[in-house]
């Protein structure tokens, strides 16, 4: 029995090992993210309900103008604190398909708190059309879609660089140190000052770039908050039940040993 | 089964008529079990209770998913974001799954490490060889389920397989996705297999509890039990030693589904299916590396046998050989212990089914320090084979085991040695 623990010590350092291993050998697809300190990090992490709202201030005023954020819905953002007044006058200033209405037309809108966020094009070839050919993804999961999660969306907004010499650029192509194969069909989409934040957060593009990863992993997971409360309070009580489930056992078992 | 009396009248008229509770009784309460069990042989029952989980959290998923191409994906989302609990739901499931392989994997390396393989335990073994391929067709079909790239491109890799097949291969691809392609029909009959295949899971438990009850458990000594002295009733001892071991089990396996429930997928999974666009690796679930690993380590044809045939042959091979160990293993001794030439190579081919899941996660022409993976994943799965058809009955007959206890109870009690 001790030899057997032994030895499945010895396995697992080999397991530990290779793990390592093959996570050096990763590296190489494109630059690894720093990792951000994250409010959301860790066993008792919530979503800063102010960077969250910065950063949906982003989305909506840059990143919206190119990418869907189709499942999520303008009533859901009360998650991140927005008031119902507040979600009311977000969805109503976007235009949103319906009908069709008794003439049998389509015809169009202001949004609803029910409606999922409007999207920027009608489909995926207009979205092309508008982006030299390349497709905006959706957001809506992009954070739980690409490795790294939030640390990679900050790194891609504020990975934009020159081309080192020798790396020949495709046309309309950006330099980015983060995105795979480095060449990127999206614009740096961030620039100093763009946006105005009402709590008077100066909007540097790193600024920028770590609220709308907050927002992004948001609408991501929306569940996480709920997640890791209920998880903290399952571990304890699973922790107590199995301790005292250990005494019964040792108890039960005296008169084997 | 001795008639037992009972003083309920309504437990008396079931009873005579059905003879279940004495049934009950004598299987589950005092059904006579090695007293010297240890925790090793708590996975068995955990995998029971993680199918019954699987089964339950799986049947409340599919009253809001939809099988059809166009709905999966967002049908998958809105269970995570709309339907109550429903993240819950889903993440008990997706990582149920993965629990699922780890414990049947240690309770299949139990049986090896133990001889519990052995006469007179044949068929119990052959059935959970059975068991675990029903499970991984199950995970594979429910894999494909939520429809994201990772489920669109592994079907695509696996079903493709089969042409490997000579002549009809082609017909059985297109059989199977009953098109051209992997599509809305793959997905429908995907879901109805994995709707249905648990409950053929747990019809196979219950053969596989059948065979179990006949002849007993084997123990950490592989020697048999001999009398009352060498048991001890299953209730109270193994029903509180099992239900801690849950415990155990279920602090870990939370700790996946709340704080980190995407560790075992794949990022990739979350963009819908695009049949345009091929991810840059398509990997598969991790409890399925080490067979990948086989498949892509044979490279050359041998004869006008082609080397896809011979991969695919391979892979399946390694699991279908499984059935075979009650008779290339030739030792009269079970268990490992009494075994010191046989408890090297079983961990070395621990190590060995380790190396080959690492090189499954990886493409096979990466590097490692100046070897290329392909060739590391060819010396595994050569010592995969070299293992179970050379070494296991070579040593069987060349080793000579250590002196036996004459029983369990002189084993584990103060006199004998442990
Ligand atoms: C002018 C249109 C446009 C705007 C505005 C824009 N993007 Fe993009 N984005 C694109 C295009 C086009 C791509 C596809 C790039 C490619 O595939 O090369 C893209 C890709 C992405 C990706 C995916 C990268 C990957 O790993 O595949 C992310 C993440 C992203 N954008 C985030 C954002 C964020 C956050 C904002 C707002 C701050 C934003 N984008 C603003 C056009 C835009
Ligand atoms: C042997 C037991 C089972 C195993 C190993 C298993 C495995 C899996 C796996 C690996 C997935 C993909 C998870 C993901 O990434 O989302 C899945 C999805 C799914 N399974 Fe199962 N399953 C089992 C039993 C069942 C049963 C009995 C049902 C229904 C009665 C069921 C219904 C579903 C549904 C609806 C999905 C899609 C939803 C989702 O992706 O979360 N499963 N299953």
């Amino acid at each position: 029995m001790n030899a057997m623990r032994k030895r499945l010590g010895a396995a697992l350092a080999v397991l530990v090992a290779l793990g390592l291993a093959a996570g050096a050998a990763m590296a190489a697809e494109g630059g690894k993210p720093p990792a951000q300190t994250w409010s959301f990090d860790g066993l008792f992490g919530t979503y800063d309900r102010a960077a969250a709202q910065r950063g949906f201030l982003v989305y909506n005023t840059v990143c919206a103008a190119c990418h869907s954020l189709s499942l999520v819905a303008y009533r859901n953002l009360d998650g991140i604190g927005f008031k119902d007044d507040a979600i009311k006058a977000i969805a109503a200033a976007k235009e949103v398909p319906d009908g069709p209405n008794d003439q049998g037309e389509m015809f169009n809108r202001p949004g609803r708190p029910a409606d999922r966020f409007a999207r920027p094009f009608a489909n995926d070839n207009a979205a092309r059309a508008a982006n030299n050919g390349a497709l905006p993804p959706d957001l809506s999961l992009i954070t739980k879609a690409r490795k790294g999660g939030a640390d990679y969306i900050h790194a891609l907004m504020v990975g934009y660089k020159e081309p080192p010499t020798g790396v020949q650029m495709m046309e309309g192509m950006q330099y980015n140190a983060y995105f795979p194969g480095n060449q990127i069909a999206m614009a740096p989409p961030l620039t100093e000052g763009q946006v105005e934040y009402a709590d008077g957060t100066k909007a540097t593009v790193a600024q920028m770039a770590h609220d709308v990863a907050t927002f992004l992993t948001w609408a991501a997971e929306p569940e996480m908050e709920e997640r890791k409360r209920m998880g903290v309070k399952v571990l304890l009580f699973l922790i107590v039940l199995t301790a005292m489930l250990y005494a019964l056992k040792r108890q039960i078992w005296t008169d084997v040993h | 089964m001795a008639a037992k009396s009972y003083s309920n009248p309504i437990v008396k008229w079931i009873e005579y008529r059905l003879p279940i509770f004495s049934f009950l009784d004598h299987e589950l309460n005092e059904y006579p079990t090695p007293r010297n069990l240890n925790y090793w042989w708590n996975f068995g029952s955990l995998a029971g209770i993680i199918l019954v989980i699987m089964i339950a959290t799986g049947i409340v998923l599919a009253m809001s998913y939809m099988p059809h191409v166009n709905y999966a994906f967002e049908s998958v989302e809105r269970i995570m974001r709309d339907v109550n609990y429903g993240w819950l739901l889903r993440y008990i499931h997706s990582n149920g799954g993965s629990a699922f392989f780890i414990v049947v994997y240690i309770h299949l390396f139990r049986g090896m490490y133990y001889g519990s393989y052995k006469a007179p335990r044949e068929l119990l073994w052959i059935i959970g060889v059975v068991i675990l391929l029903a499970m991984m067709a199950t995970a594979f079909m429910g894999y494909v389920l939520p429809w994201g790239q990772m489920s669109f491109w592994a079907a695509t890799v696996i079903t493709n397989l089969f042409s490997a097949v000579p002549l009809v291969g082609e017909s059985i691809v297109t059989w199977l996705w009953g098109g051209f392609s992997v599509d809305n029909p793959t997905l429908n009959r995907f879901y109805s297999l994995h709707y249905l295949l648990p409950f053929v899971i747990f019809a196979l438990v219950f053969v596989h509890l059948w065979a179990l009850h006949v002849h007993k458990s084997n123990n950490p000594t592989g020697v048999d039990i001999k009398g009352p002295q060498d048991t001890i009733p299953f209730h109270p001892y193994y029903t509180i030693k099992d239900t801690f071991g849950l415990g155990a089990f279920m602090i870990v396996f939370m700790f996946f589904v709340f704080f980190a429930p995407n560790f075992f997928g794949e990022p990739d999974n979350y963009i819908k299916a695009n049949p345009l666009v091929t991810p840059a690796h398509i990997v598969p679930e991790w409890y399925f590396l080490p067979y990948y690993a086989i498949l892509r380590a044979i490279t050359f044809d041998i004869w006008f046998i082609p080397a896809k045939l011979i991969g695919v042959a391979a892979m399946f091979g390694s699991i279908l050989i499984l059935l075979f160990l009650p008779w290339l293993d030739r030792s009269k001794v079970r268990s490992a212990t009494f075994r010191p030439i046989y408890k090297q190579v079983f961990w070395v081919f621990v190590v060995d089914c380790i190396i080959l899941g690492w090189v499954g996660a990886n493409t096979p022409d990466a590097d490692f320090h100046g070897v290329k993976m392909l060739w590391i994943g060819q010396a595994a799965t050569f010592y995969y084979f070299f293992h179970i058809v050379i070494l296991i009955p070579l040593i069987s007959v060349l080793e000579t085991p250590r002196a036996l206890p004459d029983s369990i109870s002189q084993a584990v009690t103060p006199g004998g040695k442990s």
